[in-house]
């Protein structure tokens, strides 16, 4: 059973047409990874998924049902979480709002606070420092905290591992590892080597359309095929 | 499961909190002094302009404090603030004028004026919301001039330029005795004399008072953290589930409510309501320039910001006369420091708090408790 499915989707910004035609089906749990170059048209995906780019319609389905229509914060409301590549936190807020915030009631369950303060520590030890003084590091994983602070069905994130330090990329990747052990995962991710070690299935996107789309491990083993459309040598 | 001594190692240390915190509490017992000084108004000054300044400071941190949760909270940029200031106050004032001085008329006159200020920012909320902020801005300035015209207007029930003049519930006639002695004349306490004047004040410093706590309570609430958020960014607060449009406009209603409470009080305090006292653009400019000064998204900045532009407004011409005087040997300054140039040191005051103070009084005081 899929949780998402892309039919023909089909994405215009301003003038431009980004995306054409780009259809996969993501499966139910694990990590799918969207490959591709700069400019390729990843976060464009993503964003359309999340509505925040207007999209064909009846082309994006979340457990079926079409989505394509909806409003973000609707999408945002049936489960889908969103950590953009900018990593979207509110720097004005403390490290507790900015959580607070992605809470449906504005309350925290303890349970599953105290599990995101075992995935990312800092986070209990800045609660009350404005989310503008953290570092980059820190900064992402607030965002990646916020958008599993409630159970979600779907987290898209892009470019997670974006100019952090080897360390932080690490226990961002054990963190990824548990959550989609979850919770689907969609992750667009420029660093081969990342993605791979997390991914089960994934989509290799090339100048708006899908370029690939199968297993990890067949996409792995074909070297040629890295190198083609994703230049990896 | 993970490296967290690798990784405690590359988090750091979180800053100190306990500055911080200071300057917060010094903020909080200041703007807590200042009420104290309001309240303790009738009893310390005793002369009739120093109260009518103590009651225009109360009203206006409510009307200023409504307004930065629209702009320093929210974002949101709107120019129709007093409209809704004057829709509360011509609601209690044509109540009062139709029905008399009575508690009902009053009441039911500051409903209606509430319900109207709601309705106007729910319609223009939910159909302009939507647009680019100067849009939005545009908008609430064309509203609020055309509210100036229908006033002079439809001068049969507002009375035009000249305002209306009216009774107010008997509690508040300066001849009525709170408390009479055995000779049957008004008790004084501390040289006041308990009258309707002092319930009157009270009545208005009070309410003004729970306004502004309620407002700093919203803003402490989780819906003042989601009203922050699309500050800063609506497509982030979108993206986690917030209706941006649903939440602006209520927001955008709330502060209407509260600048037509605002006027309602004031109106009964004043007994006289026209298009300078509650609607003209001066008391806009004069709502921006406080925010401005207080300290934009504090909520707390609207005390100092006040206090500062309403002392300056009523005292600044005094002290600089006296400021003449006491330097009429010196050569030019006398000519600087005639009263007549008052608007014009205000200005350097001003441009002098902003330049100094970017961020409004009670803004640079909890940043420089934010820096390490």
């Amino acid at each position: 059973m899929s949780i998402v499915q892309l039919q023909d989707m089909t994405t215009n910004i301003g003038p431009y047409r980004i995306l054409h035609n780009v259809s996969f089906e993501v499966p139910t749990g694990g990590v799918f990874v969207l490959l591709g170059r700069n400019g390729a048209g990843k976060t464009t995906t993503l964003r359309s998924i999340m509505g925040l780019w207007q999209t064909s319609p009846k082309s994006v389905f979340f457990k079926g049902k079409d989505i394509s229509g909806l409003h973000t914060s609707e999408i945002a409301r049936m489960g889908v979480a969103y950590v953009p590549e900018n990593m979207g936190i509110f720097g004005g807020l403390t490290v507790e709002e900015n959580l607070r915030l992605a809470t449906t009631k504005g309350k925290f369950d303890k349970s599953r606070l105290s599990w995101v303060y075992q995935l990312f520590p800092a986070l209990e030890k800045f609660w009350h420092t404005k989310a503008a003084a953290l570092s980059g590091g820190q900064k992402q994983m607030l965002s990646v905290a916020r958008a599993v602070i409630e159970p979600r069905e779907l987290i898209l994130i892009d470019e997670p591992t974006k100019g952090l330090a080897p360390a932080i990329i690490a226990n961002m990747h054990d963190a990824f590892a548990e959550i989609s052990q979850t919770t689907t995962l969609i992750l667009v991710e420029q660093n081969f080597a990342f993605a791979r070690s997390l991914g089960n299935q994934l989509a290799v996107i090339d100048d708006g359309c899908v370029a690939y789309t199968g297993s990890m491990n067949a996409f792995e083993s074909d070297a040629e095929l890295q190198a083609r459309l994703l230049g990896v040598a | 499961m993970f490296n967290q001594k690798k990784l405690s190692l590359a988090w750091g240390n979180p800053p100190s909190r306990d500055r911080n915190q200071n300057l917060a509490y010094t903020l909080r017992i200041t703007v807590g002094l200042v009420w104290a000084i309001l309240l303790l108004a009738p009893f310390l000054f005793h002369d009739v302009r120093a109260l009518e300044v103590a009651a225009r400071i109360c009203i206006f941190i409510v009307l200023v404090a409504s307004y930065d949760l629209l702009i320093g909270i929210t974002g949101i940029v709107s120019f129709a603030h007093t409209l809704f200031f004057a829709c509360g106050a011509y609601g209690a004032a044509i109540g009062l004028k139709l029905y008399g001085g009575s508690w009902s008329a009053y009441s039911l006159g500051s409903l209606a004026g509430m319900l109207l200020a709601v309705t106007i920012a729910a319609v223009i909320g939910l159909l302009s919301l939507r647009v680019k902020a100067i849009f939005f801005a545009m908008i609430t300035l064309a509203v609020a001039s055309l509210a100036l015209v229908m006033v002079s207007q439809f001068s049969a029930y507002t009375g035009g330029e000249d305002g209306l003049t009216y009774k107010t519930p008997a509690l508040f006639k300066t001849a009525t005795k709170l408390l009479e002695n055995e000779n049957g004349s008004t008790v004084k306490v501390f040289g006041t004399k308990l009258n309707g004047k002092l319930a009157a004040y009270y009545f208005l410093s009070f309410s003004c008072l729970l306004i502004f706590a309620l407002t700093v309570r919203l803003v402490a609430t989780p819906l003042g953290s989601v009203l922050k958020a699309i500050r800063e960014n609506d497509t982030r607060a979108e993206a986690i589930g917030y209706r941006v449009v649903r939440y602006r406009s209520l927001i955008f209603c709330l502060s209407a409510a509260s600048a037509a409470v605002a006027g309602s009080i004031y109106a009964v305090w004043l007994k006289y309501t026209g298009p300078e006292t509650v609607l003209s653009f001066t008391i806009m400019i004069d709502i921006l320039l406080m925010v401005v000064i207080g300290g934009m998204g504090t909520i707390w900045g609207s005390v100092p910001g006040v206090l500062l532009l309403v002392l300056a407004q009523y005292y600044l011409r005094d002290l600089m006369e006296i400021a003449a005087e006491k330097t009429t040997g010196i050569p030019l300054l006398p000519e600087l420091l005639s009263p007549e140039r008052w608007l014009l040191w205000l200005g350097i005051g001003f441009i002098l708090v902003v330049y100094f103070f970017p961020k409004g009084l009670a803004g640079a005081m909890l940043a420089s408790g934010e820096k390490r």
